[in-house]
């Protein structure tokens, strides 16, 4: 239950950190996902079970935070959880490269999911260039801070899955 | 008086008139040379052995006045910057106050941005205004430079502001001094491109353009920007043309909300299929 709850304030946090600090900090037009690259490590820690939990949560406070109906992140973290978990269970022993592996297709995912779903909203978006000063800039930050993030989310697993010692 | 007695005094006496007389400086140098080098090595050793004693004392407090000196420096330190930011604050609300006076017809509310949209695809600001602020839906945004956007969603202490250069927005604007119509609309680069301008009409790069009012979604006659360059085709029903907006997105610190503006709602005046 306390994985589950810790999930709330770490998110609230994060959400206030992305709008305030994360989004002033363009490259060209993209800017980097903290809730993804947290959702994404925390799915990826072996001990956690509540990998689902923490996307509704994070998907909750940025469809709050956010102009997108809340849907649209609500499906790319869900699908990147999906991944994440898949991928857990066959490159388990090398969770770092998992890292930057699902920060590349989450990213993808999420960015994605929003264009489609602005361009059937009716909302003009050339591909070429969305993918030119969006997406791969945005991709480039993501995997730039993936290894931090995950550092970061492998302390906090430990802290709240504390491993069990035989006596 | 016995005799040795009388031989001191003589000695005595004659000592002293030699001594006055001079006559017994260079005795005297000879005499005093090795006894003030002595003394003098003394002194030195004495005052060396007193400040490695009462060094340590001066050391702390030395370094308790360092650092209370370090500490009053910072505390100056962040009154400077404070102040700065003060300064650079009562500029801006000196130049929005500007602006308030130039529109005397419009109520402002200011209002900080606090936030970005954490989406890098659409151009929203999130400001420290809401409900609770008088502020509502469709509520004009500003600052002394010019149009920002408009209020989209409001909550009880603050608000989005979808801004012109998002790529959904359109805005019914007006060229000066041609006081040619045309439609601006952003774009996911976050600049900002003009169409739908007519084809006689004959525009020129440096042309300010202001809101029209059509449409009701905005006040007329606030400034957006400058015609940067005009791409005309003969071929082409209208022509279209780009522009340099006046306010940098990039740095919204402060804006006003125009709150006695009520933007009129068009849709159910627009037909829809299968209604007679």
């Amino acid at each position: 239950m306390i994985p589950v709850l810790a999930a709330f304030p770490v998110f609230a946090l994060l959400a206030i950190l992305q709008t305030a600090i994360v989004s002033r900090i363009p490259l060209l037009q993209g800017t980097a996902d903290l809730v993804l690259l947290v959702i994404i490590a925390w799915a990826l820690q072996e001990r956690v079970r509540t990998a689902w939990h923490w996307a509704l949560v994070g998907s909750a406070f940025i469809g709050l935070a956010s102009a997108l109906n809340f849907y649209i992140p609500l499906i790319g973290y869900l699908v990147t959880t999906a991944l994440a978990l898949l991928l857990r269970r066959r490159i388990w022993q090398t969770p770092l490269l998992a890292m930057f592996a699902l920060t590349l297709l989450g990213t993808l995912i999420s960015h994605i999911t929003t264009a489609l779903s602005l361009s059937v909203a009716g909302t003009p978006l050339p591909w070429l260039e969305t993918l030119e000063i969006i997406t791969l800039p945005s991709l480039f930050l993501n995997i730039l801070l993936a290894a931090p993030v995950y550092a970061i989310a492998r302390d906090l697993a430990e802290w709240l899955h504390p491993e069990a010692i035989q006596i | 008086m016995p005799w040795p007695t009388i031989t001191l005094s003589l000695i005595a006496v004659g000592l002293v008139i030699l001594a006055l007389g001079g006559y017994l400086t260079p005795l005297s140098r000879l005499t005093l040379s090795p006894v003030i080098a002595v003394q003098t090595w003394v002194s030195e050793r004495f005052q060396a052995v007193q400040f490695y004693l009462s060094a340590p004392r001066d050391v702390a407090q030395l370094t308790r006045e360092n650092e209370s000196l370090t500490a009053e420096v910072a505390h100056l330190q962040t009154q400077i910057i404070e102040l700065q930011q003060q300064l650079g604050e009562f500029r801006i609300l000196s130049a929005l106050l500007d602006f308030a006076r130039a529109y005397p017809e419009y109520q402002y509310v200011g209002a900080s941005v606090i936030g970005r949209d954490p989406s890098p695809f659409v151009k929203y600001i999130h400001i420290n205004r809401g409900s609770d602020d008088g502020l509502r839906r469709g509520m004009p945004v500003v600052t002394q430079q010019g149009l920002v956007g408009r209020i989209s969603q409001v909550t009880a202490s603050a608000a989005l502001v979808q801004l012109i250069t998002d790529p959904s927005v359109t805005v019914n604007v007006r060229l000066e001094p041609t006081r040619a119509e045309a439609i601006l609309s952003g774009s996911i680069t976050g600049d900002i491109g003009l169409d739908l301008i007519p084809q006689a009409v004959t525009i020129e790069p440096g042309e300010l353009v202001l809101t029209s009012g059509l449409g009701g979604n905005y006040p007329p006659n606030i400034l957006i920007g400058q015609i940067t360059g005009v791409r005309s085709q003969d071929y082409d029903l209208f022509q279209s043309a780009s522009m340099q907006p006046v306010v940098d997105f990039s740095n919204l610190e402060i804006v006003l909300v125009i709150t006695n503006f009520q933007p009129v709602d068009l849709s159910p005046l627009i037909p829809t299929p299968g209604t007679p």
